[in-house]
């Protein structure tokens, strides 16, 4: 059985509106990928994570407790846990994964890093400043919390003199570029994901790669922002042999992810069935959302392989 | 069957030029490419909506935080209906007046 979802919704909510973050996360782990890359702070563009690879990890021992708790008698004091979490920030005691598992997500945006380098992006980091984009509150429809949340987010970009954000992640790639928009009056920062700065700039592979991938469009880069051949150049370019699954492109299908809080049963298994497409086209498959990413692995084990796409391109353009 | 119908839901729902349940011509391709299965069928719930069905939105709660909002239906939607802002929209009405939050 499910946790009881307006109670949920609400422990998400109060961490976003009390805390900055749907699930809050230590300054130090948070910021820990920016550790030795020598990023200035601020400045007219700069690298924005907006904590969503950091966030996975903890998310998915969060999402394993909910599954673990929904079927026990603790799943009656989900309210109770709510009043408690406006005082005590209860929902990071649930989950705590290792640094093992925290780094392979923080890899990300260290391999980004490099590849706008190479790319001769002058950019900086945001550090503490970083803050989450508020994409789950706005799928749940916490509206006025996340206007909030917009607020101090683009009060933050102001303040540090930011004038172009690049991002990683699909889902606050759509939230700043595609919603803040329509909720701040007069919000006016550029936001381009980081594979359509490196797709305009032509780069030449220092590494030819081989191999078939099965590619994983993300369904909110692909139908909420349009960004479906980026990610086919840069790996074509670098040698990779894309095999398009079943659903590719503007037709993909999702990974499952946005159900996961609310009813990760639902999303294990259209996982499961979206493994299964990519599966029949590659032993390999890339992704470039971490909701996918992690759904996905999951929902394969062992039968197939996984890497996020920074990863092939650091390989083939930045290594 | 009896109905409670509050006949200005669709108007209280509107609150941008987004919200187009009316648009849905119930033709169904929605549901029938669905990634969540015939459980979430949009065209359904825009009904309740346009009938000012209330207490039936409220039931579908489930169905309407299934919703992946990825788009799929939207994208062969033959008429142009904004089904993942519609039903966002109807999140934040099940927030506000069934769950209590919303609170900015």
């Amino acid at each position: 059985m499910p946790l009881p979802t307006g109670d949920v919704i609400g422990i998400l909510g109060d961490n976003l509106r009390l805390r900055k973050s749907v699930l809050p996360l230590p300054t130090k782990v948070a910021t820990k990928w920016t550790e030795g890359l020598g990023l200035p702070r601020g400045g007219k563009t700069v690298l924005y994570t907006g904590m969503m690879y950091q966030l996975i990890p903890y998310i998915e021992g969060l999402v394993k407790a909910e599954m673990k708790f929904g079927d026990s008698w603790l799943a009656r004091y989900t309210g109770l846990g709510r009043r408690v979490n406006r005082i005590v920030n209860i929902s990071a005691f649930m989950a705590r994964p290792s640094a093992k598992e925290r780094a392979v997500y923080d890899q990300v945006p260290i391999n980004v890093v490099h590849l706008l380098r190479k790319a001769g992006v002058e950019f900086g980091a945001l550090y503490e400043d970083d803050l989450y984009s508020g994409a789950l509150a706005y799928d749940l429809g916490l509206d006025e919390v996340v206007v909030e949340h917009a607020k101090r987010v683009y009060a933050v970009l102001k303040k540090r003199g930011v004038k172009t954000v690049i991002t990683i992640d699909p889902h606050t790639t759509a939230m700043l570029r595609s919603v803040y928009p329509k909720v701040l009056d007069g919000y006016d920062i550029e936001v381009r994901s980081y594979l359509e700065v490196l797709g305009e700039k032509e780069m030449t592979p220092s590494s030819v790669l081989s191999g078939a991938v099965a590619l994983h469009d993300s369904c909110v880069f692909a139908r909420y922002e349009g960004i479906v051949d980026e990610p086919r150049e840069l790996l074509a370019a670098a040698g990779v042999t894309i095999r398009d699954p079943e659903n590719s492109g503007r037709q993909t299908w999702c990974c499952g992810g946005p159900v996961e809080s609310l009813y990760p049963a639902k999303a294990a298994a259209n996982a499961e069935r979206r493994v299964a497409q990519l599966r029949a086209a590659a032993p390999d498959a890339v992704t470039m959302c971490p909701m996918c990413f992690v759904n996905l692995s999951n929902a394969a084990g062992d039968t197939m392989r996984f890497k996020d796409i920074s990863q092939y391109l650091r390989e083939a353009y930045a290594s | 069957m009896t109905a409670l119908v509050n006949p200005g839901l669709a108007t209280e729902l509107a609150r941008s030029d987004e919200f187009n349940a009316d648009a849905c011509m119930n033709c169904g391709v929605c549901s029938a490419i669905c990634p969540m299965g015939v459980d979430v069928q949009p065209r359904k719930l825009f009904r309740y909506v346009l009938l000012g069905m209330e207490e039936q939105v409220r039931a579908e709660t489930e169905n309407v935080f299934s919703c992946l909002l990825c788009k799929m239906c939207e994208e062969n939607c033959p008429s142009g209906v904004h089904i993942a802002e519609n039903l966002r929209t109807l999140r934040h009405h099940i927030v506000r007046t069934t769950f209590g939050l919303g609170e900015g």
